[in-house]
C-alpha cells in the first residue's frame, strides 16, 4: 500500500505474510472439503501416521567399561524363539524373532499371500491369516502359519484349525481397537466371497466383537474348547490393541493366552476410518512396559510370551521392543514394502491414482498398482510370489541381522538377552513411555522422583 | 451303547475317547453321564455317530460339529453347536446365548426357548427353535434359516444378510434392514421340510417369513442413522 508523506514522497509499507492456521492446516482443509463433498468419512488402510514416540526415541548404549561387546563376525548371537510353551503340546518354533501379521486374503491378493508364506518360510518364521479364512496358497508356502480366530469367523472351519501351527484369538488391532473390519464391495470377488459366504459386491463389515464369547471368563472357556477341538496341541495366542496394556495383558494370560500379541496404533489394517486410525488407541512404544510389567507381576515373563506390532522397520525396531522385554516382534506393514507395496516404479499409476508413491493408502478400493491390496486379477498378477517372497526374506534376514549387530555391541549372546538397562531415550516422553532414563541422566520419569 | 462317565473321565477323557472313534466305526452310538455343566462337551466330533448326553451341558456343546449327531437331555449353555459345520444337535430343553452362533451347516433344533442372539452370524446352518427366541437374534445372519415356533425379542435380524427366518408368534420388534417379505409357495415348502427334520408338529401355513431388505448392503451416507 503507497501512501503520501508530508513532504510528498511515496513509500511501501511492510506488509504481513499470508498465515496459514495450525488447527486448520491445508491437509484439515482438504478433508472438509473431501466430506462436504461426498458425504462419506475418509476411508484408508495402513496405521497413525501423526508423529508420535517411538523406537527412534530410544538409543542403545552399547558395551563400554562394564561391559563386554561379542565379536560381530566371530562369536555367537541366536535369535531363535518358542512360541506358546506354556500350554501347548506343539510350541512353535521359530529361527528369527520376527513374524509375519495377520492380514486377510481379500484384503490381499492371492499372490500377496502366497509370497508372505514363501518368504516368511526362507527366513524360518511364521505367517499368519486374517479374516476371511485359511488359503491353500498360503497354508502350501507356510512352514509355520498362524490361524487367525476372528470375531466374524469367515471362513472359519475346525479342518483348517487344526492344520494350523498355532491359533490367534483376535480381540483388537491397534489400527482400530473397538472395531470390526472392514472389506468394501471392490473387493468382494467371487472367491472373496464364497469363502465369507456373503454375496459378491457387498460393502463387507466384520463384527467388532466375538459373536460367542464377552469377557476373560468367557474367553478362558473359549480358549479351553479350542484346545479340546485341536487336541491341546496348539499355541493359543490372543492378539490385543495397545489401548489398556496393563490390564488387558494380565487378562490375558488369566483366560490362558499362550503368546499375547500386543499391536500399538502404528499397526496397519486393510481398511478402516482414518479418524479411528489417528485418534484412538496408544502408539507402540507406550504399550511394552505396562505389558511386560503385567507379565513381570503374575511371574509369568517368558513364560507367556508376549509378541510386539506397530511400526516394526529395522532391526534397531526389533532390538529395542525385545531390549524393552517383548520375546518378538511382529510385522505387517513393513513386510508389504519388501514384497513392493507403494514401489516408486508405479509412480505413474499412482499419480492416476491422485496420490504418490509411499503415500498410496486407498488400500480398500482395490487399485493397487503393485498387485498387492487387490482382487483384481490383472493387478494381481503383476506381483511374483517367488521373487517378492524372495525379498520379504532378504528383509527379515537383513533386521535379524542388525538386531544382532545391536545385541553383539551390547555384550548379549542372544538378542532376547537385550534389557532396558542397555537403553536410553531421547526425550522426556518417551523416556516416561519406555521407563528408561532420559540420555545423559539417570531420571526416569514417573520412577525415579517427579 | 458304550458309556463315558465324565466325572470319572472329566472333559478331556470324554473327548478324546469321542475324537478318537473312527468314521466306520462298529459303535455308532455313545452316552455321556455326569455332563455337570461343564464346558466344551463333545465339540470338534467328526464322526458319524451319535452322542446322547444325559444331563445339563455348560458354553460350546458340539462346538464346530462336523457329521455326529448329539442330544442333550437338559439345558444347554452359551454357543450351543457353534460354528458347526454338519450332522445334528438337539437340545431338549433350553439354551443359553448365541445358540448355533457362526454354524455353517447341519441342523440344530432346540426344543425349549433359546435366549439372545440365537443364530448370531450364521453362515449356512439351519435353526429351529420350539420355543422363544431373545433378542438380537439372527444379528448379521449370513445365510441358511432360523425358525422359531413361539415369539422373537426386541431387534430380530439386525443387520441380517441373506439367511430367511420364519416366525410364528410375535415379533417384538425388527432390526436394522430386516423386513417381513411375503410367504411363497417354495418358502413353506421349504418350512415343512425344516419343521418335520426338527420332529416338530407344526403348521407352516402360521408362520411370516423375514429377511434383509437390502438397503445397507453398500454405504449410504443417508442410512447413517440406521446402524
Amino acid at each position: 500500500m503507497a501512501v503520501e508523506t508530508p513532504v510528498t514522497q511515496t513509500v511501501t509499507l511492510p506488509a504481513t505474510l499470508p498465515r496459514r492456521s495450525a488447527t486448520f492446516d491445508d491437509y484439515t482443509l482438504s478433508e472438509i472439503r473431501r466430506a462436504a463433498a461426498t458425504g462419506i468419512y475418509d476411508i484408508r488402510g495402513g496405521g497413525a501416521k501423526r508423529k508420535m514416540p517411538h523406537f527412534d526415541d530410544l538409543l542403545f548404549l552399547g558395551a563400554s567399561m562394564s561391559r563386554y561387546p561379542l565379536e560381530g563376525y566371530r562369536e555367537r548371537c541366536d535369535t531363535n524363539v518358542v512360541l506358546g510353551s506354556q500350554n501347548a503340546k506343539k510350541p512353535i518354533e521359530l529361527d528369527i524373532p520376527i513374524t509375519i501379521a495377520g492380514m486377510s486374503f481379500g484384503a490381499l491378493s492371492a499372490q500377496a499371500k502366497e509370497a508372505l508364506g514363501r518368504g516368511a518360510t526362507i527366513a524360518g518364521t511364521s505367517t499368519t491369516t486374517g479374516d476371511g479364512g485359511m488359503t491353500a496358497e498360503e497354508r502350501g508356502q507356510s512352514k509355520t502359519l498362524v490361524y487367525q480366530y476372528l470375531p466374524s469367523r469367515y471362513g472359519m472351519n475346525p479342518n483348517d484349525l487344526r492344520q494350523a501351527d498355532a491359533i490367534e484369538v483376535v480381540v483388537g488391532q491397534g489400527a482400530k481397537p473397538g472395531g470390526g473390519g472392514m472389506l468394501l464391495g471392490q473387493k468382494i470377488s467371487d472367491r472373496v466371497a464364497e469363502m465369507r459366504n456373503l454375496p459378491k459386491g457387498i460393502d463387507q463389515r466384520s463384527a467388532c466383537r466375538h459373536p460367542d464369547w464377552t469377557g476373560p471368563d468367557d474367553l478362558a472357556i473359549k480358549i479351553r474348547e479350542l484346545r479340546e477341538i485341536t487336541n491341546w496341541e496348539k499355541p493359543i495366542f490372543v492378539k490385543i490393541s495397545g489401548t489398556r496394556p496393563f490390564y488387558d495383558t494380565a487378562l490375558c494370560v488369566k483366560a490362558g493366552a499362550d503368546v499375547v500379541v500386543l499391536d500399538g496404533m502404528q499397526g496397519g489394517t486393510a481398511a478402516t476410518q482414518e479418524i479411528f486410525i489417528e485418534h484412538v488407541g496408544q502408539p507402540t512404544l507406550a504399550c511394552i512396559r505396562p505389558a511386560v510389567d503385567a507379565l513381570q507381576d503374575l511371574g509369568m515373563h517368558r513364560k507367556v510370551q508376549l509378541i510386539i506390532s506397530g511400526g516394526i522397520r529395522n532391526g534397531a525396531d526389533v532390538a529395542k521392543a525385545l531390549a524393552l522385554g517383548a520375546d518378538a516382534v511382529s510385522i505387517g506393514t513393513a513386510a508389504l514394502v519388501a514384497l513392493g507395496d507403494n514401489d516408486p516404479i508405479f509412480e505413474e499409476e499412482f499419480n492416476q491414482l491422485g496420490t504418490t508413491a509411499g503415500a498410496y493408502d486407498d488400500w480398500h478400493e482395490g487399485r493397487d498398482p503393485a498387485g498387492i491390496s487387490t482382487q483384481d486379477a490383472e493387478l494381481a498378477k503383476r506381483l511374483d510370489p517367488i521373487a517378492a517372497g524372495r525379498r520379504l526374506a532378504n528383509y527379515l534376514k537383513v533386521m535379524t541381522l542388525e538386531a544382532q549387530t545391536i545385541a553383539r555391541a551390547c555384550g548379549k549372546s542372544h538378542v532376547n538377552n537385550l534389557e532396558p538397562e542397555d537403553l536410553v531415550a531421547l526425550t522426556v516422553e518417551a523416556a516416561a513411555m519406555a521407563k528408561v532414563p532420559l540420555a545423559g541422566t539417570d531420571w526416569i520419569p514417573g520412577r525415579s522422583g517427579y | 451303547m458304550p458309556k463315558l462317565d465324565l466325572k470319572e473321565l472329566g472333559v478331556r477323557g470324554v473327548n478324546s475317547a469321542l475324537h478318537g472313534i473312527p468314521n466306520g466305526a462298529n459303535e455308532p452310538d455313545w452316552l455321556i453321564t455326569n455332563p455337570m455343566g461343564q464346558h466344551a462337551i463333545a465339540c470338534g466330533l467328526d464322526a458319524p455317530i451319535e452322542v446322547t448326553i444325559n444331563g445339563h451341558v455348560g458354553f460350546y456343546c458340539g462346538g464346530m460339529n462336523q457329521q455326529a449327531g448329539i442330544t442333550i437331555h437338559g439345558h444347554a449353555g452359551v454357543g450351543i453347536a457353534e460354528n458347526m459345520m454338519s450332522g445334528q444337535v438337539r437340545v431338549m430343553g433350553s439354551a443359553s446365548d448365541s445358540a448355533g452362533a457362526t454354524a455353517h451347516g447341519g441342523l440344530l433344533v432346540i426344543e425349549g426357548d433359546a435366549s439372545s442372539r440365537c443364530g448370531i452370524s450364521m453362515k449356512g446352518v439351519d435353526i429351529v427353535v420350539g420355543g422363544s427366541v431373545g433378542h438380537m437374534s439372527g444379528f448379521m445372519a449370513q445365510s441358511g434359516h432360523l425358525v422359531v415356533c413361539g415369539d422373537a425379542s426386541d431387534a430380530l435380524g439386525d443387520s441380517i444378510y441373506e439367511a430367511i427366518m420364519f416366525v410364528r408368534g410375535k415379533v417384538a420388534s425388527l432390526g436394522a434392514d430386516c423386513v417381513e417379505k411375503e410367504m411363497r409357495p417354495e418358502h413353506l415348502a421349504k418350512l415343512a421340510e425344516l419343521l418335520n427334520a426338527a420332529n416338530i408338529d407344526a403348521d407352516p401355513g402360521n408362520f411370516r417369513r423375514y429377511g434383509s431388505a437390502r438397503t445397507l448392503y453398500n454405504f449410504d451416507i443417508d442410512n447413517a442413522d440406521a446402524y
